[in-house]
């Protein structure tokens, strides 16, 4: 059996209504397993980018990548599993911050870079935003467990490859 | 003009003649536009939307040319459905245009709104809803050109009501189609080419699997000049059928479930299988891992995704199948393979196709009949189940589109309306349609459109009072617990016929079949239908049961008659 491991893809697709269902619904019907998926504008106002996360072997990228080029409005996609990347994922977690937790909070969102970026203290709240690759991410959230973690929200990875190579 | 009238305009400018369909609140701008006089293309009204969509299909098969279905929004469009996902798995080039309730109405459950775009994205190779009057002809255009290039297929265009009323201020319809996330790669990569002339030129027991895309590239000339000059015997899928001349020396029938024992041992003992306009379709290969084991692989394909996906190929070429051909038969060096031909014509020998003869009326028999009769030279439409595997065994072949079958979805019901749309397309050819008593009463209304547009077929119905192929499963894989098959003895098919003012025959001795044959023949001016009432307890055979291999072959048991 191939090993099965994480691919970022970058899919480049017309800015259309209807394009994100048609990439989703492929991804759907043909039984491919999304991590995440970002969909954003770019330089070209006619033009979206989809960052994909998928897991599978080299046979099921072959079979992804094959299976959205021949969407029409799939305009080109790039495997990055050999490239150097620019990788970034946010979340946005809201802790259950008492007066006697509060500074141990605040301390580890230093530690980790991360930012507060709202506190209710009547209502013994505080939103900590974290930036970063997904690794970080993944370790902050796991030093927060020790904590009553009230809601988290976390965008899917965006990527850019290093150096002058364009995708 | 209005967004119809652009739409209508487009689609004369693509060359369309003809439009199979039925008519709608939402569809009545298109209608109107298709009254105005002197336009040229006729619209034949069908009596149930798949019917459409299956006729644009077997106008599209024979003619070579796109074929167009329109309907109405709502329950038009959803009974189209069936005919398009057809339309994706055989890779059919049909148009079909849907009216859709108004662009201010979209969403809010509208009297007969369908979200068609969203019903049909996983079946269509692409479909546009038009938002404006002035990109209506541009979307033909794009989709006329989607449809027929690469690997052909199905292209949905929406109507909103308010587009097609609206006011085209622009008629954009570009001479050059520019879609940049499309360009289909036809012409082969010497390099691979290189690759595969070097295993042909090496192979000892090589087999040429043809199928469909052999057909829609019309490069059956160039498969036989490959076969001859490289001494390689051919075998074809059911998509495939008329890809070579069955008369032909090299020419092995079909393989797969129900091919050939000769085929099937073929390609079991191959060392080189040269796969061309093929997917490795799993009623060919059975159980993948011990499908061809002993062979190389060459895949001639125009669909990247179709390589390596059932089967790894140790040479790929992406390419026009008659492109690629033509490549091959150039390049590699003259051959005999003598003694792989006399094993192959040993095991044909051995093992034929037969039935043993029987004062029963046996439906090989009237395939057989109805092969003399016609020469092989009818077009030939079926429907789905044992009458089609029948057909296709039985029938020889002498070219391509010839043949209209349903082989990736199987539809029940695509035999009478693919025949006409055939006959629309080829007036002067005998077009025959071999169905069963099944598949015939799943869209039977249409003898209506062969009697009103005077499009006279030649029907041969198999009736076995059951649905036959689901019964033959029953009785060898499920101990003859027959459930959900019976069909019983309703309708009388001949007076069906007669109240559509056709002709009907009943036929229920091999004594009879060959008048009736030769009365349907005398008939010129309408349908006829022909109801053999054959034995009921006839299989399809050979068989290789469903994941299986070419080891697990069941074959016709009986004596063969010389």
């Amino acid at each position: 059996m191939a090993e099965t491991s994480q691919h970022t893809i970058s899919v480049m697709v017309e800015n259309r209504p209807g394009v994100l269902a048609r990439v989703s619904g492929l991804f759907a019907r043909r039984g491919f397993n999304i991590a995440s998926l970002a969909v954003s504008a770019t330089e070209d106002p006619t033009v979206s980018r989809m960052t994909v996360v998928v897991t599978g072997d080299n046979r099921e990228l072959e079979q992804i990548t094959k299976q959205l080029n021949k969407l029409i409005d799939v305009i080109s996609i790039f495997d990055h599993t050999e490239d150097n990347l620019v990788e970034r994922e946010i979340a946005l977690i809201k802790v259950h911050a008492t007066l006697v937790n509060r500074s141990e909070i605040m301390q580890l969102t230093t530690v980790f870079n991360a930012e507060i970026v709202n506190i209710t203290p009547a209502e013994e709240t505080m939103i900590i935003e974290i930036t970063g690759d997904q690794n970080r991410v993944d370790a902050f959230l796991e030093t927060l467990a020790k904590f009553e973690i009230l809601e988290m929200v976390r965008t899917g990875k965006i990527a850019l490859v290093r150096g002058a190579k364009m995708t | 003009m209005n967004g119809a009238e652009a739409l209508v305009k487009a689609l004369k400018m693509e060359g369309v003649d003809v439009i199979f369909g039925i008519s709608g609140g939402a569809a009545l701008p298109i209608y109107d536009a298709l009254a105005a006089p002197d336009l040229g293309i006729t619209h034949i009204l069908v009596r149930h939307e798949q019917a459409a969509a299956h006729m644009a299909e077997g106008y599209a098969k024979t003619s070579g040319k796109v074929g167009v279905c329109l309907a109405t929004s709502g329950p038009g469009a959803t009974n189209l459905v069936t005919g398009i996902a057809d339309a994706i798995l055989d890779s059919v080039p049909i148009v079909a245009i849907t009216g859709q309730v108004p662009t201010t109405s979209i969403g809010t459950d509208a009297f007969q709104e369908s979200d068609i775009m969203g019903i049909t994205m996983p079946i269509v190779k692409h479909s546009y809803q038009a938002r404006h009057p002035n990109e209506v002809a541009r979307m033909v255009r794009e989709a006329f050109h989607l449809a027929r290039t690469g690997r052909p297929g199905p292209v949905l265009i929406d109507m909103p009501r308010d587009v097609s009323q609206g006011e085209v201020t622009a008629f954009d319809f570009p001479q050059e189609v520019k879609i940049r996330g499309y360009h289909p790669e036809i012409n082969p990569d010497l390099s691979s080419v290189a690759e595969a002339v070097a295993l042909i030129d090496q192979a000892k027991k090589p087999v040429l699997y043809a199928g469909g895309g052999v057909v829609a590239t019309d490069a059956h000339e160039e498969l036989r000049a490959l076969a001859e000059k490289a001494d390689i015997p051919v075998t074809t899928t059911l998509m495939g059928r008329g890809a070579i001349d069955d008369a032909h020396p090299l020419a092995l029938n079909m393989l797969g479930m129900h091919g050939t024992a000769y085929a099937n041992w073929a390609v079991r003992d191959a060392d080189l299988l040269i796969a061309v306009g093929v997917r490795f379709d799993d009623r060919v290969t059975g159980n993948l891992a011990k499908f061809a084991k002993n062979a190389k692989i060459i895949h001639v394909e125009i669909d990247p995704a179709e390589v390596h996906k059932n089967r790894i190929a140790d040479v790929a070429i992406h390419a026009d199948a008659k492109l690629a051909l033509q490549q091959l038969h150039d390049r590699c060096a003259p051959q005999k393979h003598e003694e792989w031909r006399r094993q192959i014509a040993m095991w044909k020998e051995e093992q034929p196709l037969f039935y043993e003869k029987s004062d029963k009326l046996k439906p090989q028999f009237i395939m057989e009949e109805i092969a003399t009769l016609t020469d092989g030279q009818a077009i030939l439409a079926t429907d789905v189940g044992q009458h089609q595997m029948w057909a296709a065994q039985f029938y020889p072949f002498r070219r391509p589109r010839q043949w209209l079958t349903s082989g990736g979805l199987g539809t029940m019901g695509y035999g009478l309306p693919a025949a006409l749309g055939a006959k629309y397309a080829q007036p002067e050819q005998d077009v025959w349609l071999v169905t069963g008593d099944g598949s015939f009463q799943m869209n039977l209304q249409e003898l209506a459109t062969s009697r009103i547009y005077n499009l006279p077929v030649r029907i041969a119905l198999f009736n076995n009072g059951s649905l036959g192929m689901v019964r033959q499963w029953q009785t060898l894989f499920y101990e003859e617990r027959y459930s959900g098959i019976d069909l019983k003895t309703v309708p009388n098919f001949a007076k069906l016929a007669e109240a559509y003012d056709c002709v009907g025959i009943t036929v229920t001795t091999p004594e009879e079949v060959r008048p009736a044959l030769e009365k349907a023949m005398d008939v010129t001016d309408r349908t006829v239908l022909i109801d053999f009432q054959h034995d009921p307890d006839e299989h399809v055979y050979p068989m290789i049961p469903s994941g299986q291999s070419v080891e697990e072959m069941r074959l016709q048991p009986g004596k063969r008659s010389l």
